[in-house]
């Protein structure tokens, strides 16, 4: 537990998934801007965060569980061939689902909104192969499910503060000085990125097993 | 194929495309109104520098004959940049080409060499009426959930027309747009408030009603669309039908403001059972309800019967028949295109309430048959399909309306022709005269779209 690479790495995807547009940041931007409200874009963000934590958290519980009641080992190639088939998924068919959340949203469709997006890009998924040694530091379930729980549900704390911190900086400085001109040139194909990370931390959790 | 970065012809809002550099390449739709010849896409050079300005310098032909191309769009646009629904890294690069008759959908490559287009994919009758439920396939726009075409008939070539979506990458047809669909039963034209959730509808008629041309007695009896129709664009449910009454035949084609915060948008009513005018109408945001307001009406001009085809001698009045119309990306100026006196009307319409009138010129018509300053003429036709670049300093019109129809007003036939205008950033309109395309005659012209987008190919999500 004192070991802070796992917490610094699930910072670090907080980070990058913070990073990424499509993770919120620009949504909060839109609406502030739409409603020529400032203090819509750092509202905004609660929403998108807690929708962002409840997707990752869902995620976690269900590994956690499993862990439980199967053999670690078991979880770890089922999660690893989850994130490889997400991965593959989200290079095909990423861009290919209803769009339920407009413009005109409400907070609650803020939460559903990230909920859906976080879900969808498999962020959850990712952060398994960080969570995983975390929970089940020995390899084998821990006697009651409450520890891996409590350390699952920080881990995701960890992680959604750091998304929440670097999506606000974000969305403040395009918002206050940038301007959204700076997506023609810096919106980098992040989702490219995404589908490689989903598939290295699926090989990752194969292979390291 | 996924990029590295956007497509650079996406803009955020429609202030950035406003600065977006000069159009060189315009692409045409081209059909054979007696079905013997492949209809075509013709890319016509409009680049004032080039020794070939103003003439067709590429032509890609369908592969079948009678398909009548009609309107056509891009496979994306900026709405790819959209907060809620992003998946900017593709290009603008395939036109979606429909034929209007014969419902076949053709993907145009325009890479490697904007010039020649390259069919790259056709996707049959039935398989659109099979996965879409639809035919007769009108206005194609790209957008939140990909490419959405608004279809004027069912699967039957009957009622109710609705709208179904592409896939914007594989081109598969992914099949019907509403889940609720109300009362809603004529299609024609479909537009949406990306700012306000808010898909638009406009009413035409039923396959059976057009394709063999007007039906007087249809139109007399006003049994033509005459209808808006608002709905939930993200929930795809009918929210609320505007009737403009059953003195207005005709309701077109729909201009929502290019700025997403502002919740108003014009659309063209054809013709006035009462007096023969044309109107437009302004939609508009009253509550929690859309509103209609009519804010232009152009009267019909009288005329003596000698020059009046037979279907309007008992009228003694030429109508204006104003069938297209075209916002300006600052939503200032609205362009109106009066097919049937020639008339093409520049109008300040930055209070929407209140247009005014600021620049006219007049070309071919029903009985002027005005020529152009280059020395062509006397012209037949009148402006019809009307773009604006995306800068707002030229204007691009051509002159047929429809194959069916085309000669219930212009018996004599219309000989295909495409002009510009150079718009006066502060108002005003006046005819390029080096730029005349005299067309091939065996074509006619119809829609035009514009290299790297248009003021009626992109939608915005920012202000």
């Amino acid at each position: 537990m004192t070991d802070p690479w796992p917490w610094l790495t699930l910072a670090g995807l907080g980070a990058f998934h913070g990073l990424n547009p499509a993770m919120g940041w620009l949504f909060a931007v839109a609406l502030g801007l739409h409603r020529q409200d400032r203090r819509l874009v750092w509202l905004s963000l609660l929403p998108i965060a807690l929708g962002h934590a409840l997707s990752v958290a869902a995620m976690a519980m269900v590994f956690v569980s499993a862990g439980v009641m199967v053999p670690p080992r078991a979880v770890r190639i089922a999660a690893g061939l989850a994130l490889i088939s997400w991965a593959f998924y989200h290079w095909r068919y990423g861009a290919r689902h209803r769009v339920r959340v407009g413009m005109r949203t409400g907070m609650a469709g803020l939460v559903l909104w990230s909920f859906l997006m976080a879900t969808g890009h498999g962020a959850g998924l990712m952060l398994w192969p960080v969570l995983m040694p975390l929970c089940f530091p020995d390899g084998a379930p821990a006697p009651g499910a409450a520890g891996p729980i409590v350390t699952a549900l920080i881990g995701v704390g960890v992680h959604t503060l750091s998304m929440l911190v670097v999506t606000g900086l974000i969305a403040v400085t395009v918002y206050a000085w940038l301007g959204l001109s700076i997506l023609r040139s810096a919106w980098i194909n992040l989702d490219l990125m995404w589908t490689v990370a989903l598939a290295a931390a699926g090989g990752w959790l194969l292979l390291a097993g | 194929m996924a990029t590295w970065t956007p497509d650079p012809s996406f803009y955020p809002s429609p202030r950035m495309a406003m600065k977006a550099a000069p159009e060189t390449l315009a692409y045409v739709a081209a059909f054979d109104p007696d079905r013997k010849q492949p209809d075509a896409i013709a890319v016509v050079d409009v680049d004032p520098a080039s020794s070939s300005y103003g003439s067709i310098v590429g032509n890609t032909p369908m592969p079948n004959v009678g398909d009548e191309l009609h309107h056509f769009g891009w496979n994306a646009c900026s709405s790819s940049l959209c907060p809620n629904a992003p998946h900017p890294h593709m290009e603008r690069r395939y036109l979606v080409v429909p034929g209007l008759r014969s419902s076949r959908i053709h993907i145009l490559d325009t890479r490697p060499d904007p010039r020649k287009p390259a069919i790259v994919k056709v996707i049959e009758p039935a398989e659109v009426a099979e996965r879409a439920g639809y035919t007769r396939p009108h206005t194609v726009h790209c957008g939140p959930e990909g490419i959405y075409v608004a279809a004027l008939g069912n699967r039957e070539g009957k009622g109710p027309g609705g709208i179904f979506l592409m896939d914007h990458e594989s081109f598969d047809v992914r099949g019907q747009w509403e889940m609720d669909r109300g009362p809603q039963h004529f299609a024609y034209d479909a537009w949406w408030h990306l700012g306000h959730d808010t898909m638009v509808t406009s009413e035409w008629g039923t396959p059976d009603t057009f394709e063999n041309g007007l039906i007087p007695e249809v139109l007399l009896g006003a049994r033509y669309g005459r209808r808006l129709h608002f709905w939930d664009l993200n929930k795809r449910k009918h929210l609320q039908t505007i009737d403009f009454g059953d003195k207005h035949q005709l309701v077109f084609e729909l201009r929502p403001a290019h700025d997403p915060t502002k919740a108003y948008g014009f659309v063209n009513c054809v013709i006035s059972l009462e007096n023969l005018s044309s109107s437009i109408w302004t939609w508009y945001r009253d509550g929690d309800k859309w509103a209609v307001k009519k804010v232009i009406e152009i009267p019909a001009e009288p005329a003596s019967e000698d020059d009046l085809p037979p279907v309007l001698k008992g009228f003694k009045a030429c109508p204006p028949l104003v069938t297209d119309i075209d916002l300006s990306m600052d939503d200032k100026f609205l362009y109106v295109a009066c097919w049937g006196t020639g008339d093409l009307q520049q109008y300040d319409v930055s209070d929407p309430f209140n247009p005014k009138l600021t620049g006219k010129v007049r070309i071919g018509g029903i009985v002027s048959r005005a020529a152009h300053p280059s020395g062509a003429g006397p012209l037949n036709g009148g402006p019809q399909m009307v773009e604006i670049s995306r800068d707002g300093r030229r204007v691009y019109f051509t002159n047929s309306l429809y194959g069916a129809i085309d000669p219930q007003f212009y018996p004599d036939g219309i000989e295909g022709w495409m002009v510009k205008l150079d718009a006066d950033p502060s108002g005003g309109i006046a005819f390029d005269p080096k730029f005349f395309v005299k067309w091939p005659k065996s074509h006619r012209p119809h829609q035009v779209r514009l290299e790297g987008g248009d003021c009626s190919s992109d939608s915005y999500c920012y202000p």
